[in-house]
């Protein structure tokens, strides 16, 4: 069953429609073509109203849809079967909220690390919303030293509401593991692209997210902070989250403006979870794109760039 | 030895808030309660004789403490945050930097010097928590790139006090990425053989925890700070039940591994000194 968010609301209604008038026609010979027709032409400039109208606060609910692709499916649909997943930070365990492993696009391999989120609430749970802990971060690390050994470049998906503030998080340095992922991300040697499919919250997204090219899918958000805590630490309440999401420039078309990502991957019109292989498709053609052209570089100069491209960002006075 | 020197009134203070007493003129330690004078209480490096409670001070103070003479050359002290995001929350965010910065006599939270430390060129970056809880934006991130690239050039040491809540909301994205900044600095730090002494004071949270403040090749802490990455009161809400005590301070920190030692402010100068030594003869 399909999940619509309210706005999404008279997308569903035609569709319900569609559906109906297309039943009709099969069980009484009625011809309901035109009728068909006209509802789909309906839909089609319906759904294109909302989508070209949406709110900074309606895309970081679409970047949550509970539709939307999460890492492991990018991956296992772009790589054709090739995908091996890798476990383990050689050191605690293994973080469910983290994953990464070798796969190929069309006979490149390639390094694959994310964040995972869960279709269901016991997914949810195993994957720990997505959140990872330290051993996470250095899980990540882990492979992308892997990679830099064997020449591979790294592709990174960004899927997070944030590090997991737990107790044991902090214990095991959450601060620190990040911190050194940033770091040694800056020095490797391959190219890296990181691309925010959905949420790109703050330190836990960053942890994974320092590259050569940065994008973010048309329909994900990435910010310092969540909306919601941005509107509770600022307003003292839950409910200037739709403000705060506006007041956070936190889209993909501000984030470009701000030079902060390369480019924004176009999602289909009705967004990336209602035609996952499209989006699947789109994503796969630009990362090809992007590793053949990274690849060119010389790799002592492509990270220099990488920190250099870091150091032009802010705005002082 | 008198401990701080002010030239200009205005710069951080560590007395000026203390309202509780006439006219700054006495302090009482917010822990054990004890009165001394205002005076006294300086020439103590702010810590209370009695219970060895560090107040937090500012940038200046730092200084004071560290430098030979108290003497040092001050870089970027006129670069202040734009406002790219036009944000506004209750307050425009220009008119909240411009409120700190009259109320402060700071122009944002970190400043940068060179001066000696026993006789030894080294580049400090202090932090002021006095200016919107130390966040670090643009102005930030920019101060300590540029703070490096003085270090790299002096072929000296570099440290960095921190003293801070975390990123700076109000410049959002961009403040996220002063994460990703300051820390490719630091490999050019590294790259050139450099020591970078990161000295945690309270509080380190957020952001500058996941950056530069555990990035040193020593990371050092004053005694019974606050020190992690979420706040308490998150971690609190996350586990559902009361922090064990002593969560997140210097002395947990340390004892997980993640700092090389704790320091009291008397003997602050003196070990600091010595690592350098160690690290640049
Ligand atoms: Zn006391």
């Amino acid at each position: 069953m399909a999940t619509y968010l309210d706005f999404e609301e008279p997308i569903k209604a035609l569709e319900e429609q569609i559906e109906k008038a297309k039943t009709l026609g099969e069980e009484s010979d009625m011809d309901m073509g035109d009728k068909i027709k006209e509802l789909e032409g309906k839909l089609e400039k319906k759904t294109k109203e909302i989508f070209t109208n949406l709110t900074p606060w309606q895309r970081v609910q679409l970047s949550r849809h509970p539709d939307r692709p999460y890492t492991l499916a990018y991956i296992n649909a772009m790589t054709e079967g090739t995908f091996q997943e890798l476990h383990g930070d050689r050191n605690v365990k293994d973080d469910k909220a983290m994953v990464g492993g070798f796969g190929q696009l069309d006979g490149q391999t390639v390094m694959f690390i994310g964040q995972q989120k869960g279709a269901n609430t016991k997914m949810r749970q195993y994957r720990n919303f997505g959140m990872a802990n330290p051993e996470g971060y250095r899980k990540a690390l882990r492979l992308m030293k892997l990679a830099e050994k064997f020449n591979k470049p790294i592709v990174t998906l960004i899927d997070t509401p944030g590090a997991f503030p737990g107790l044991e998080a902090e214990e095991r340095g959450q601060g620190e593991a990040i911190a050194r992922n940033i770091y040694e991300m800056m020095k490797l040697k391959v190219p890296v692209i990181c691309v925010v499919i959905g949420e790109g919250a703050s330190g836990g997204a960053l942890g994974i997210g320092v590259g050569d090219r940065i994008l973010m899918l048309e329909n994900s958000w990435y910010s310092v902070i969540s909306p919601e805590n941005c509107s509770t630490i600022l307003w003292r309440s839950w409910d200037y989250k739709e403000t705060a999401a506006e007041a956070l420039k936190l889209t993909s078309t501000d984030m470009k403006k701000l030079k902060i990502v390369d480019e924004v991957v176009k999602e289909p019109l009705c967004g990336a979870h209602r035609k996952h292989d499209e989006i699947f498709d789109t994503l796969k053609k630009v990362l090809k794109k992007e590793i053949a052209a990274l690849s060119k570089l010389d790799p002592i100069k492509r990270s220099a760039d990488r920190i250099k491209k870091f150091e032009n960002m802010g705005v002082t006075k | 030895m008198v401990w701080f020197k002010r030239e200009k009134e205005g710069i951080t203070t560590s007395t000026k808030d203390k309202k509780e007493t006439p006219e700054g003129l006495w302090h009482k330690c917010p822990k054990c309660k004890t009165v001394v004078t205002a005076e006294d209480h300086a020439k103590n490096f702010y810590v209370c004789d009695r219970c060895s409670n560090h107040d937090r001070i500012g940038s200046e103070e730092y200084f004071q403490i560290f430098f030979d003479e108290g003497k040092y050359k001050e870089f970027d002290a006129k670069l202040s945050s734009g406002d790219p995001l036009k944000f506004t929350d209750t307050k425009k965010y220009t008119d909240r930097i411009k409120a700190t910065q009259a109320k402060t006599g700071l122009t944002d939270a970190i400043r940068c010097a060179k001066g000696d430390i026993d006789g030894q060129p080294t580049v400090i970056a202090a932090m002021d928590f006095a200016f919107i809880g130390g966040s670090m934006g643009s102005v930030v991130g920019e101060k300590i790139a540029r703070a490096i690239d003085q270090a790299i050039k002096a072929k000296c040491a570099f440290m960095i006090i921190s003293k801070s809540g975390g990123a700076r909301m109000m410049e959002a994205g961009l403040s996220l990425m002063q994460l990703a900044k300051t820390s490719g600095k630091l490999t050019q730090l590294a790259d050139a053989g450099l020591p970078y002494i990161s000295f945690l004071t309270d509080p380190t949270t957020g952001g500058v925890t996941a950056s530069f403040a555990m990035l040193g090749d020593i990371n050092i802490a004053e005694p019974g700070a606050l020190i992690g990455f979420a706040g308490p009161r998150v971690v609190k809400e996350t586990i559902g039940r009361d922090l064990p005590d002593g969560f997140q301070t210097s002395e947990f920190v340390l004892e997980h591994g993640f700092l090389d030692y704790i320091v009291e402010r008397q003997n602050l100068k003196a070990e600091v000194s010595k690592s350098i030594r160690l690290f640049m003869s």
